[in-house]
Parts: structure tokens; sequence; C-alpha cells
């Protein structure tokens, strides 16, 4: 259990959000227009790294809003957290 | 009963309070404080257990709780550490692992064949030929692999759970722990202190640090009151933290008692852990730590030995020494330095009190008697190089050998945060590393161990805890400690016939382990996985070291290189007591929760939620079930259904939104009108389903499932948090509570309840309309849906009201006939309707076209979340079909819900929902099977639990009213 910072409400216990995978996961602009292949690839395909990772969080138990996390999957270190909509954090050096 | 005198002056045990208890079915007496090993050494039994593989007699090693040769068997409580765990009145004891007796085990003649039983024996030898392992081997292996005996008939105790926030915790409260806290402590900072020991002070309170030995207890002392002064120190004795986990979240244990702390700063003080020399029948009973005898004379005052033997390579040995000479034994120091490396305070001490050193010299063998009970001398020699020991050996007869040779730091704490081993080869100790932020080590762990350094090492921590807490203070954030040479750089002498143990647990000699490398395992953790070195209770306590500086030399690297296994949670032993102990979920009741009790209401759990499945003194289920279905179909039911999720979805694009997360078009749902909801997600699974009420032309009321809605309501938001429409997405599902009025009679119940200017006559309320009107004069919002198949009104009203209107219900339908229905009742009348069930009857891949929903997908619109999938997967039909079926009601096996469809004995499907239908009198369901074999009048084939295959006819789903026309009343 890690401590999470949520953008709108400050430091709280992971067991206070729900995880919904990896951010910045673009919906294809016209889904009619893409061919099979790249909407599956849309639809079920994620990366799944060892180390730093953007993903989706919700503070589900809390303000209810979603927002980013910039985390190391390996060692649950979290460099930053973002709200949707903000510019992308950079990596962090030791990756 | 045997007893015997006790040393003056112990710390833990009252003389003056005798206490009573049994060994082996033999009855001995300790006293209040006394640990069960202690009761025993103190009684004169020092043989505790036998050992793993060659049945060895063990006794203590370390008296710390941090061996496993003190596992013994309690009643309900196997593996129970001797060493740790206190007598008390009429406590009965058992020693583990033998046969026949512990004093005289059978099977302690396996010893003789250990050159039959090689390193890696159980590793490779009973896989070939294929199977015998488990039919031949395992049976044998695990009868005597032996340690305790689970009691299943054990109910065991109360276990719960706490939780703790603390500015700073300490872990180990000896005196680098007590420095660190009070230090900590004096800027503010709120400080837990944790200390496994009945008393803070750790080796404070039986080593020694002067000639006199009052020094430290004189210290103790005075930081014990400033902690007890403390009013921001929680002092936590018995208490062991056995899991670091990210953020500083500690699994901290006492007792029966799990306290889940979260610490700002974690401070790791949790000293040294003693290490064994090694050589033949160093494991015998009598041969122990020097702390080990340390503490029994200071801690339970027990002279462990009248003919003492010390075995040292550093200065604390000469306190050991010191120590048994004034209780009153005869000593004799085999130092295995030379003179000029020795001289100390203490080595000074014991040569000015005469006694016999012999330096550079090591101990070649023990000497035990014939049955190994207990040893009775020593043989040494001059040591003539690194692990050699001259051929001219000297004896002396001795009743205990006590080895100060070094220290490994506890570091496990410290590597389950991800810290690294160093190893210095000038000191031959390991050093920890790469730390997390926040997390600081104190005294002899961190390599300080002169008794000034240690207490200014925990202030030292104190100040970065500080730093890390942003608290000012005037701290000395640093300081250069005197060096202490403790560790002798190779304690291990080999013997002809080997019993050189480097692994007590697991009965590892140095042999096993030079053979493992032999045999190409030259990584210590494939050494781990071939011998078992460190894989037993005490986790490489008192292997790794050694083991480490083995396969160094083996494999010709540093130590540093090689290293130690994983560290993984928990520290030391955990019951599942405390794993499983009462846990915090959620319960959620409804309303009119209290009601269904006084009814009769069977309650189960659904998800976070207690509802009743049906109601009745509960002789017959199914019948009472059955009764409450004819009750419905023939009068009136009232169901409560404030579990069902609630949403208001408000805004100038509500209704554009739903068009947007649900199959079915809303934009043109008239005001006052309910349609159906159908939600599936990209991938075009049917997720959920509900029902819709436009309130207003901006404003939609709807419904979720019970266990869905959450997860509704967090996708709406995240979908809006990129749409950015013009709406607000509110979950309203506990403001509300529902009941369902169902059956032919439930317009006559609530014409009852509502005043006349309320037309709900079949015109005026047709199904699918939504009113808001008062019920039981409480306003409410109202719909007619027909998931159970009759006339029915569902009823929204303000929770805090809903139990009164409960109430009102029930009194005016008495006349006709009303009873309540549970939840069962209910899955069985939408069977017979044929409604399906998301998540009983749907799984992660039903689409709506393999469950015959096809009519609430909307082509025609441009866009919903699920579209582009759905017409992909149109286009590819699955292999499969949801299917109503029928059996004759007198069938005998009942199938059940996930039982098999087979064709040619393969699966194609399996029963969703089944039961044996009161109305029709004949067994109904749904399954699923193969899409070619999905036609009305064809026959499938249902296997039951009892192995029956049935063959089930294929009807339409709609099994009963399938015109619709009661529900449209």
């Amino acid at each position: 259990m890690f401590i999470i910072d949520c953008p709108w409400c400050g430091a709280r216990d992971q067991s206070e959000f729900s995880t919904h995978g990896e951010a910045h996961i673009v919906r294809p602009e016209d889904p009619e227009t893409v061919d099979d292949t790249e909407w599956g690839q849309y639809v079920f395909y994620r990366n799944n790294v060892k180390g730093w990772y953007r993903e989706r969080w919700m503070h589900a138990f809390g303000c209810r809003r979603w927002f980013n996390v910039l985390r190391n999957t390996a060692s649950d270190a979290i460099a930053t957290t973002y709200v949707p909509g903000a510019p992308r954090p950079s990596l962090p050096e030791d990756t | 009963m045997v007893k015997r005198a006790r040393l003056p002056g112990a710390l833990l045990i009252d003389q003056k309070q005798p206490i009573t208890f049994t060994f082996e079915g033999k009855t001995y007496q300790g006293y209040a404080g006394d640990t069960i090993a202690s009761a025993l050494a103190g009684a004169g039994q020092w043989v505790l257990s036998r050992s793993f593989k060659y049945h060895r007699p063990r006794g203590i090693l370390t008296m710390a709780g941090q061996d496993s040769n003190t596992l013994v068997q309690l009643l309900g409580m196997p593996n129970v550490l001797a060493d740790k765990t206190l007598i008390t009145d009429g406590l009965q004891v058992e020693a583990q692992n033998y046969t026949g007796s512990l004093m005289n085990d059978k099977e302690a003649e396996i010893s003789k064949v250990a050159r039959f039983l090689p390193v890696g024996f159980y590793y490779r030898a009973f896989f070939r030929p294929k199977g015998i392992r488990n039919r031949i081997w395992e049976p044998i292996i695990r009868a005597k692999a032996g340690l305790g005996k689970v009691d299943t008939r054990h109910r065991g105790g109360y276990y719960d759970k706490a939780y703790g926030h603390y500015d700073v915790v300490v872990a180990g409260g000896g005196l680098a722990g007590m420095s660190a806290a009070i230090s900590a402590a004096q800027h503010g900072a709120s400080v837990l202190l944790v200390d496994e020991n009945p008393i803070l002070g750790g080796a404070m309170n039986y080593a020694r640090a002067d000639i006199k030995g009052k020094r430290l207890r004189a210290r103790c002392a005075q930081l014990r009151q400033t902690i007890a002064e403390s009013a921001n120190i929680t002092v936590m004795t018995d208490t062991v933290c056995n899991a670091w986990y990210v953020d500083h979240w500690l699994a901290v244990i006492k007792g029966c008692r799990l306290h889940k702390v979260r610490a700002k700063q974690f401070i790791l003080a949790a000293g040294s852990l003693e290490q064994p020399a090694i050589f033949h029948n160093n494991d015998l009973p009598g041969v122990m730590m020097g702390s080990a005898a340390q503490r029994l004379m200071n801690l339970y005052g027990i002279l462990p030995g009248k003919n003492a033997v010390v075995l040292t390579g550093n200065d604390d040995g000469y306190g050991v020494a010191l120590e048994l000479r004034e209780a009153g034994a005869q000593v004799q120091i085999i130092e295995m330095r030379d003179l000029a490396l020795a001289q100390a305070t203490l080595h000074d001490g014991c040569v000015a009190a005469g006694l016999r050193i012999h330096y550079g010299s090591a101990i070649y063998a023990a000497k035990a008697d014939r049955n190994m009970h207990h040893i009775n001398g020593v043989e040494f020699g001059k040591i003539a190089g690194k692990g050699t020991i001259a051929k001219e050996h000297q004896q002396i007869s001795c009743d205990l050998i006590c080895m100060s040779v070094g220290y490994t730091p506890t570091y496990q704490l410290a590597l389950q945060a991800g810290g690294k081993l160093g190893y210095d080869d000038d000191t031959a100790i390991f050093s920890i590393e790469n730390l997390p932020k926040g997390f600081h080590l104190a005294g002899s762990l961190n390599g300080v161990f002169a008794t000034d350094d240690v207490q200014a090492d925990g202030q030292r921590a104190a100040a970065q805890a500080l730093d890390g807490l942003e608290i000012t203070h005037s701290l000395a954030a640093d300081f250069l400690p005197v060096m202490v040479q403790v560790n002798h750089p190779w304690p291990i002498f080999e013997h002809p016939d080997d019993k050189n143990f480097v692994d007590f647990d697991e009965d590892l000699m140095v042999k096993d382990i030079r053979n493992a490398v032999k045999e190409g395992y030259n990584e210590l953790e494939l050494v781990k996985r071939f011998s078992t070195v460190g894989m037993g209770p005490s986790q490489g306590r008192h292997a790794a070291l050694n083991a480490a500086r083995l396969v160094a030399e083996a494999t010709d690297r540093q130590v540093r290189d090689v290293g130690v296994t994983t560290a993984r949670p928990p520290f030391s032993r955990e019951t599942l007591g405390v794993m499983g102990g009462r846990v915090f979920s959620p319960e959620r009741l409804t309303p009119m929760h209290h009601r269904h009790a006084e009814l009769g209401g069977h309650a189960m759990r659904v998800g976070a939620w207690w509802r009743p499945g049906h109601y009745g003194v509960g002789v017959d289920r199914v019948a009472e079930i059955n009764s409450e279905v004819r009750n419905v179909r023939e009068n009136v039911g009232l169901i409560d259904v404030s579990t069902l999720g609630g949403l208001e979805i408000l805004g100038a694009d509500a209704a554009q939104f739903l068009n947007r997360v649900y199959t079915f078009a809303y934009l043109k749902q008239p005001i006052g009108r309910a349609r159906y909801l159908l939600m599936t997600n990209e991938a075009g699974t049917v997720i959920d389903d509900g029902v819709a009420c436009r309130m207003a032309e901006d404003r939609f009321y709807i419904t979720a499932t019970s266990s869905g809605v959450d997860r509704v309501c967090r996708q709406m938001l995240w979908l809006n948090a990129q749409w950015h429409m013009d709406i607000n997405i509110i979950n309203v599902t506990a403001a509300y509570g529902g009941m369902n009025l169902a059956g032919p009679n439930a317009r006559k119940v609530l014409q009852k309840l509502v005043s006349d200017e309320v037309d709900i006559s079949a015109e005026g309320f047709p199904y699918m309309g939504l009113r808001e009107f008062q019920v039981a004069g409480i306003p409410a919002i109202v719909f007619r849906v027909g998931f159970v198949g009759e006339l029915g009104y569902e009823i929204h009203v303000p929770a805090t009201a809903a139990e009164y209107v409960w109430d009102q219900v029930l009194a005016v339908g008495q006349e006709f006939g009303i009873q309540p229905f549970g939840l069962e009742t209910q899955r069985v009348l939408r069977l017979e309707k044929g409604h399906f069930i998301v998540g009983q009857d749907t799984d992660a891949m039903s689409t709506a076209e393999e469950i015959n929903m096809t009519w609430a997908i909307t082509q025609k619109k441009p866009f919903f979340i699920g579209k582009r999938s759905i017409e992909l997967r149109n286009r590819a039909l699955s292999k499969r079909k949801k299917v109503g079926f029928r059996l004759p009601s007198g069938i005998t096996s009942m199938p059940q819900e996930s039982n098999l469809v087979l064709k040619n004995n393969k699966m194609t499907g399996f029963i969703s929902s089944v039961w044996l239908s009161p109305t029709l009198n004949a067994v109904i369901g749904f399954a699923y099977c193969a899409r070619e074999d999905a036609q009305i009048g064809n026959h499938i084939t249902i296997k039951c639990d009892d192995g029956t295959l049935h063959q089930a006819e294929i009807i339409s789903p709609h099994f009963y009213d399938p015109d619709n026309a009661r529900q449209k009343l």
C-alpha cells in the first residue's frame, strides 16, 4: 500500500484509489475508418513495462476524480501525479 | 519435579512466583517470566528438539527466538519458539520431529547413513521414473518432514487489526533505538518504538561494555526513564515489526493483533545477530552463542555450564567469560586471534582475573557422550592457516561452549525495502546500502559497535528523520565512529567426519555447500535452491554469512558479490490468524434492513450489501421461494430494491451523453417515460443494464446493477473527463430506498396510497411510464417495469422515508394478499420471464447478439461506446449462443448453475441459470451452447454434478407470458 498524492485532495493511502491501466491511450478519431487490426490495438493492447509507467488512477473513495500517475512498476515509487490534459512529465533520470 | 536454584538479579523472572508445566509429559517448574526454553534449561533439560534431517539433538542456540532449534509443539499450536514463549501454569509442551521419544529418537540412526543422503538428494533423487515422486516418495517425505502437527480441531483465538500513524517508527529498542526515539520525540515528532523483547534495552540488558558490567545497565535505566516520561513516544514491547512495504507501511504484530502502521520516517535499529563458528559437532546442546549464555544468566538467572569454554574472535567473548566466571563457572578462552590483536578492555579484564586464554587457536571438535545429548569436552589446536588447525590438539573437559566470533546486521527489513548488502573484507561484516528515502539505520546494524557511538548513531538517525520531516534541530548529522573489529573473517574449520554445520535448520554441512558449487550451482540463489541453505524457519539468520563466505571462496569471488538471497516479508513467523483475522470490509444495509429481519428474511451477502434471499421459517428453502413466486404471480409481492444503483445525469447534454454510453436511443425519449438501458464496453461486451427515467429535458434518473453501479459511475466520470459535455453525474444510490410492487393486485395496493388526483390506471400510467407523485404522503419516483413479468411499480423514495413507505405498502396490501419476496425469488421470477442478469447470464465475452439482445442496440446512432467492436464481432460471430432450455419436472438429478453443456463429450457451453419453475412445472434455464445447436426444438446434453447426463430441449427463453400481456395490464 503506497501513498498517492491526489492532485485535488493531497496525499492519501492507496486503498482510497482505483487504478485503470495505462494512460494516454488515444481513441481513434473516427473508429469507422480504421481497420480491424488498428482498432484491436486500441481496445486490447497495452504496454506492460517494468519501470516508469504513466497510468490512470481515480480517487474512488475521495473526490472521485481521475488523474494520471507516473509510477515505477518495479519499485512503486511515484515520481509525480498530474491532472488530465496537463503536459506529460518527463521520465525521472534514473531510468 | 526438577528444581534448581537460579542466579540472583535475573531481570525477567520473578522467583516468588513458581509456575508448573509439562514437557514431553514430565512436570517441570519455572518462574513467572520464564520462557519454555529457560525454564527447561533451569531444570537441566537441554535437549529441546531433533534436527530436521539427521535427527540430532538440539538445544538453545541464540536464546533470542532467532533459530529453529527451539521449535516446540503446544496444544493446537505447532512450531512455537520455546525461547520466546512464556510458560503458564499447566502449559503442555511437546517436542517435535522424532520417532519414539525426544531423548531416544529412533531416527537418529539416519545420521550414520548421512553419506548416502548427499546435498541436493531431495532435489534430484525423486524425479525418475516419472510419477514416482508423487506416488512413492512424497508420502514418505511428508511423514518424515518433521516439525509440528496442525490440530485441525483447534478453533484458534480472536485476531484483529489496528491502525497507527506516526512521524517516526523505530524498530528495535536497544541503545540505538532508544536514543533515536528520544531524540526524535524531543523535537516534537510522534514516535512509535517497537521491540520484540518484554523490556526495552536490547543488549544493554545482558551484555557488558566494561569490566564491572555496570555501565550498560545504568545507561539503560536512565534511557528507559526518559522514554517513560516522553508523552509522544508510544512503546510496544513483545512486538515485532514483521514487514516493510512501500512508503513505510509496516506490519507490526503484537500477540493476536496486526497493527498496520504508516510511518513518515522509519529507523531500523534492530541490532545484530550473533553468528556461529563452524567446527565438528557445533550444533549439539551445550554449544551456544556467547550472547545466548549472557541472556540465560542475566535475564533468567541460569548458569548455562559449570565448565565453560569461550571461543572468541572479538572482545565481546571476554565479556561472556567474565560473566560466567562471576556466576561461578570455570572458564577457559580459546582466542582465534593473537595476543596483539586481542588486547582490549574486556580482554585485559580477563587477564587480570587470571582466566586461561589460548591465543591463535580454534576448536577442532566438540566432544559429546554417545547419545549426543550434551557436549562434554572440546578438542582444539593452534590455527595453522585460513580454516586449518595444526596437528597437535589439546582437550578440555567442558559442559558449555560459547561462540563469540561475529555478527550479521539484522538486515531483513532493510533488504525488503530494496537495500543492498556490501561486505568489507577487512571488517568481514555485511553493511547495508541503497535504502529508500526516509529509511534510516542506527546502531550495530549500521556497523557501529562502541557504546557511546551507538547512542550517537541513534541521534544521527533521528537527525536524518527530522530532516525528512522538515523539523529543525541541532543534532549532529554525522560523526566518525570508532572502528571496532567484531567479526573474525574465517571461523570455519573442517573435520574429516564432517558434522560441521553451516545451516542448523536444514542440517547442511560445509561439504554440502562446497558440493553444491561443484555441481555447477555457483550463484547463491542456485546454491540455495539446490542445497536448501537458508530455507528453514530461521531463514538463514545463522547460515547466510558463512554460506556466502564458502560460496565466495569456492567460486573465487568477493563475499559482497555473492551476497545473500532475496529477503521478503515476513521477518519472523506469522500465524495464519494474524493474516486472516478480522477484516474491515464495508457492509451496506438497505433502509428497510431491520424490517427484513423482523419478517424472517434470510439475509445473504451480495457484494457489500446484505439482502433477504427469501422469507420464512427456513425449513425448506426451495418451497419458501416457490411460495413467494406463486404469490407474486397470483396476488402481489413486494421486494426491496434499494441496492439497485441510482445515478442522476443532469445538464443540457444529458440525453446526448446517455446516447453515447448506452446502446439504445435516448434523444427522443419523452419526459415521463422509462426506457431500457444496455451498456457495452469498447470491446462490445455487455457490461451493465438498467432503466433510464426521463424526469425533464435535461435530467435523467437512471438505474444500474447493484454490483455494477460504482464501475459504471467511474466510467462515466472518465468519459466525461475527456468529452467535457455539459452534464453532472451524481451517484444517488444511497439517497433513495426502492421497492418493487409486483403482481396482478399491484395497482389495487398502490391506489390505496395515492391521492385521488393521481391517475394510475392502465391508460393514465401505462407500462414503461414514469411519474412523480406522493406514495403514503412521501414524494416518490414511480415507474412501471416488468422485470418479474407482472404488473409492477418500482417506487423510489428518499432513503430516510423508505422504511415507512415499505410498512405502509405491506399494511394496505394485506387485503390483497401481499407478501414480501426476496432476491432469490426475484431471480426465479425473472428467469421464468426470460430476463437475463448481467454477470450471472453474461461473462467477459458476452455480446448482445449472443444473448438475443440486439433489439436494444440501435444502428442509427453515429456513435456509442462499443459500436465499432459490435460491428466487427457481428461479421465473425462467436461459436456459442445463449438459449433457453427445458427439462421434465420429474428428473431426480437437478442441474446446477455452471454445469457443463457437452457435445461428443466436449464442452460447448454451460448453464448460467436454472430452476424447477413452480409456475411452469418444468425445469427451465439459460445455457450457452454451440451456435449450430442453438435451434428451438434441438436437444443439448447437460452434465450434472453427480455425472448424470440430461437431454434438454431448447425452447424460447420467454418461458412465461411470451406476449407480455401481464406486465402491461
